[in-house]
C-alpha cells in the first residue's frame, strides 16, 4: 500500500526530522536573556501558581493522599504540556511551513512530527524540576516502576504524534480547526484526572473520563512517580498503546490522502 | 541513454473552492456530512494541458511564455512538488529546484546553522555540507555574516544563500525559476558560470525565465507554451522569434483595444459638451484659449499645466477628423512596429462647409510624455486655400528612427491662430520594438568603424 510505503520513507528523513528539531528548539529560545532555561522555568513557574491557587487559595480542596500536592500535579502538568501544546502548534505547521511546501520538494509530515518531538524535549527538560521535586518532598521513587516510564513517555508519542498528524492535515482545509482547538484543550485539561485525581471525581462521571485517552496516561504518570504501590494501571496503559497506534496509523493515513492538496491549499 | 527529465502528456488542473466552502466551517462540514465532500472542487482551472517534453542529459532546456501560461506549474510538476493530474513525470538523478530560494531559511538562526538545515532539506548530508560549506559562504559572498541570524540579512543577501545553498547540492538535474536577477552583475555572472560549469559536467538545466537573451545565448533547446499548452519546441532562436512575434501581435490587439476604448469615450464627451455649446450658442470652443496654438506651441517645456498632459479631445468640429490609421511598412494598420520602419500616419478629415484657415498639426510624444517632434503645416509653409467635404491627410516617416518603447501622437487640425477645429491629444498610442538595447529616445541612423589595433567583431 503506498500509504505504508510513504511510511517506511519517514525514517530516511531522520536526519532532517533531527536537525529541524533542534533549529526549532534553538530559534524558539534566540534572542531571549535565560535561553534554554526557560524550558525550566516554564514548567516551574505554572507549578508555583497551581501550587499557590491549591494550597493558599483553595485550602483543603483536596484529599490527605495528595499531599503534597504540588507534586502531585507536576506529575501530570508536565506531560499534559508537552500533548497540549504539541496539538495546538501542529494545527498551525503546515500553514507557517506553507513556504517549503509549496517551493521546496519536502515530505509534509516532517512538520507535525518535529513539533511534536520539540515539545517532548521542552518535557524532557522539565523532568529536572520533577525530579528536584521528588527529591525535595522525600518521594523515593521504585526504581522498578521507573521502568514503566519510557513506555508511558513512548504511547504519549504515538498518541500526539498521530492526532499531530490528522490535525494538521484537516486545518489545512478547516482553518477555524486552530481557534476551536484552543477551547477543546481547556475543556480536555478538565475532563482529564490532572488536578484531581480519578478517585476524587463523581463515580458517575468517572466511567465517562475512562473514554478519555489521556487520562490512563495521567493515571499512569502519578502512579508511577507519585503514588506508592505497584504500576496497578498497566492493563489501561497497554489497551491505550494498541489505540495509539491504530491513532498514528488512522492519522498518517488522513493525512497522506490530503497530502497531495497541501501544496494547493497551504 | 535515458533523459534526464522526461515529461509525457502532462496535465495540471488547479481546484478551486467557491467563496463559501472557503469559510466552510468543520462544524457545518460534519452536521452536513459533507466533510470529504467539501474537499472536492466546484470550479477547475487548468494550468497544463497534454505538454511533454524531454530533456536529454547534459542538455539546458529553456522555458518560454507569457505570464499565466503554466510554465512555473511545469516546473512544480518536474520538481515532485505537485503531482500531476494526468500524464507522467521521470527525473532520472538528483534535482535542485531553484523555485523559491531560500524557503526553508529560518529568520531566527545564524546563515551558518541555516545552510545546514536547508542543504539537508535538498537532500544532503551533514558532512558533505561540511565538505562544501566554504565554497557556499564564498559564492555567497558572505564571509562577514555567515553568522548574524537570517532575518537581519538584507534581501539580496538572503537570495544570493539561498542561491548559493542550492546550487551546492550537486544536483544531476537542476531547475530554475526566473532566479537570475538576485545579485549584481557580479553574481549574475557568477550564477551564468555555475550553470556552464554544470553543463560541462553533462547535468540538465530546465529553465524558466522571461529573459529571452538567456534563452537565446544558453540554452539548447527552447519550449513554448501558451495557456498551458506546447506552441513550439526546438531552435531557441526559432523559438524566441515566434514568441515574439507573438507577443507583439497580442499587444497591437491590446493597443487597438484601448485605443477604440479611448477613442468613443472622447467622442461621448465631445458629443455632450457640443451639446452644451448648443446651449451657449456656439459662442466660443470649449478649449480655454490659454492652450491654443498647434503642438509647436507645447513642445519643448512640456505639459504646460494639467490640462495639457492629459489626453482627450476638443474642438468645434468645423474641420473633423473622423479616423486616424498608423500604418506599417506592409500598409497595413497596426500598433507595433520595428525600430527603422517606413509608418504612415492617415487622417480622414470631414469640413461641412468650406473652410479656408486650416492647419493640420502633428505631436509626437514618448511615455514620459517629452515631446519627441512636433510639426504643422503652418510650420513647414503650406498655404491653405480650402477644405470642403472629405479628404484624407497621410504624415509619412520614412525611417522610424527611434528606441524602443511606447510612444503617443496628439493630431489636430485648427486655425493658424490656434482656434481648435479638432485636437486629438495623446490619443495614439504605438509601440516601437527593437532588438538592440539602446537608450534615449532618438535613433539617428548610425554605423561603427574600427582602424588600427582594434580588434571588435559584430555579434550580428
Amino acid at each position: 500500500m503506498a500509504t505504508f510505503r510513504n511510511l517506511t520513507a519517514l525514517f530516511r528523513y531522520r536526519g532532517l526530522i533531527q536537525t529541524l528539531v533542534v533549529r526549532d528548539l534553538k530559534a524558539r529560545y534566540r534572542g531571549s536573556v535565560l535561553g534554554f532555561f526557560w524550558s525550566f522555568f516554564n514548567p516551574l513557574l505554572l507549578l508555583l501558581i497551581y501550587s499557590f491557587v491549591f494550597t493558599q487559595v483553595l485550602v483543603g480542596a483536596h484529599d490527605e493522599a495528595m499531599e503534597p500536592y504540588a507534586l502531585f500535579m507536576f506529575c501530570g502538568i508536565l506531560p499534559w504540556t508537552w500533548f497540549s501544546s504539541s496539538v495546538l502548534e501542529s494545527a498551525n505547521t503546515l500553514i507557517a511551513g506553507g513556504n517549503l511546501i509549496k517551493k521546496v520538494l519536502f515530505p509534509a509530515e516532517v512538520l507535525p512530527i518535529v513539533t511534536v518531538l520539540a515539545n517532548m524535549t521542552h518535557f524532557f527538560f522539565g523532568l529536572p524540576v520533577l525530579v528536584g521535586f521528588l527529591i525535595y518532598y522525600q518521594r523515593p521513587v521504585d526504581p522498578v516502576e521507573l521502568l514503566w516510564f519510557p513506555v508511558i513517555v513512548l504511547v504519549q508519542l504515538i498518541f500526539t504524534t498521530g492526532l499531530a498528524l490528522l490535525l494538521s492535515a484537516l486545518t489545512v482545509h478547516f482553518r477555524d480547526l486552530k481557534d476551536l482547538l484552543g477551547n477543546v484543550m481547556q475543556l480536555w485539561f478538565f475532563a482529564t484526572p490532572i488536578i484531581y485525581p480519578m478517585l476524587q471525581a463523581p463515580p458517575s462521571l468517572r466511567q465517562w473520563l475512562n473514554f478519555n485517552p489521556m487520562t490512563h496516561l495521567m493515571i499512569s504518570y502519578q502512579e508511577v512517580l507519585f503514588f506508592p504501590g505497584p504500576h496497578g494501571h498497566w492493563k489501561w496503559l497497554t489497551a491505550l498503546a494498541v489505540g495509539s497506534v491504530a491513532m498514528f496509523l488512522g492519522g498518517y493515513f488522513v493525512f497522506d490522502r490530503l497530502r497531495d492538496s497541501f501544496a494547493e491549499e497551504v | 541513454m535515458t533523459p534526464a527529465i522526461d515529461v509525457v502528456n502532462v496535465s495540471k488542473v488547479y481546484r478551486r473552492y467557491a467563496q463559501k466552502k472557503q469559510f466552510a466551517t468543520l462544524k457545518s462540514a460534519i452536521v452536513s456530512g459533507t466533510l470529504l465532500g467539501d474537499l472536492r472542487p466546484d470550479e477547475t482551472f487548468q494550468a497544463l494541458r497534454g505538454v511533454s517534453l524531454t530533456v536529454p542529459k547534459g542538455c539546458t532546456f529553456g522555458v518560454i511564455g507569457r505570464n499565466g501560461s503554466g510554465k512555473s506549474t511545469l516546473l512544480k510538476c518536474v520538481a515532485g512538488i505537485t503531482r500531476p493530474t494526468e500524464g507522467h513525470v521521470t527525473v532520472d538523478g538528483r534535482i535542485s529546484a531553484l523555485i523559491e530560494l531560500g524557503a526553508g531559511f529560518h529568520p531566527e538562526i545564524s546563515g551558518r546553522e541555516n545552510i545546514f538545515i536547508n542543504g539537508i532539506m535538498l537532500g544532503l548530508t551533514k558532512k558533505e555540507i561540511q565538505h562544501r560549506f566554504g565554497e557556499i559562504v564564498e559564492f555567497a559572498e558572505m564571509q562577514d555574516f555567515i553568522d548574524a541570524p537570517v532575518k537581519t540579512y538584507s534581501s539580496g543577501m538572503y537570495m544570493r544563500l539561498g542561491f548559493a545553498v542550492a546550487v551546492h547540492v550537486d544536483p544531476e538535474v537542476l531547475l530554475v525559476d526566473e532566479v537570475l536577477a538576485v545579485g549584481d552583475q557580479g553574481f549574475t555572472h557568477k550564477c551564468l558560470d555555475k550553470f556552464a560549469e554544470f553543463r560541462r559536467r553533462n547535468k540538465s538545466i530546465l529553465l524558466v525565465t522571461h529573459s529571452l537573451d538567456l534563452v537565446e545565448k544558453f540554452c539548447d533547446t527552447a519550449h513554448w507554451l501558451d495557456h498551458g499548452v506546447t506552441k513550439g519546441e526546438g531552435d531557441p532562436k526559432r523559438v524566441v522569434a515566434a514568441y515574439v512575434i507573438d507577443v507583439e501581435d497580442s499587444e497591437e490587439n491590446e493597443l487597438a483595444k484601448a485605443e477604440a476604448a479611448r477613442l468613443a469615450v472622447a467622442a461621448k464627451e465631445v458629443a455632450e459638451a457640443r451639446e452644451e455649446n448648443i446651449g451657449a450658442n456656439c459662442s466660443s470652443p470649449e478649449t480655454p484659449p490659454e492652450t491654443g496654438g498647434g503642438p509647436e506651441a507645447e513642445q519643448p517645456e512640456g505639459p504646460k499645466d494639467g490640462f495639457k498632459s492629459e489626453e482627450g479631445r476638443w474642438g468645434t468640429r468645423e474641420v473633423e477628423i473622423t479616423h486616424v490609421t498608423i500604418a506599417g511598412p506592409d500598409g497595413e494598420a497596426g500598433h507595433v512596429f520595428q525600430s527603422g520602419d517606413a509608418i504612415e500616419v492617415r487622417m480622414n478629415v470631414t469640413a461641412k462647409e468650406k473652410i479656408t484657415d486650416f492647419v493640420f498639426g502633428f505631436g509626437l510624444f514618448n511615455a514620459d510624455n517629452v515631446c519627441v517632434y512636433g510639426t504643422n503645416t503652418n510650420l513647414e509653409e503650406f498655404q491653405p486655400t480650402e477644405i470642403e467635404g472629405t479628404g484624407t491627410v497621410t504624415f509619412t516617416i520614412d525611417h522610424l528612427d527611434l528606441v524602443e518603447g511606447t510612444y503617443r501622437l496628439d493630431l489636430a487640425a485648427h486655425k493658424a491662430d490656434g482656434y481648435p477645429y479638432d485636437y486629438h491629444r495623446l490619443l495614439y498610442t504605438f509601440r516601437v520594438k527593437s532588438r538592440i538595447r539602446d537608450v534615449g529616445i532618438y535613433r539617428p541612423d548610425h554605423s561603427w568603424s574600427f582602424q588600427g589595433g582594434i580588434k571588435i567583431s559584430d555579434q550580428k
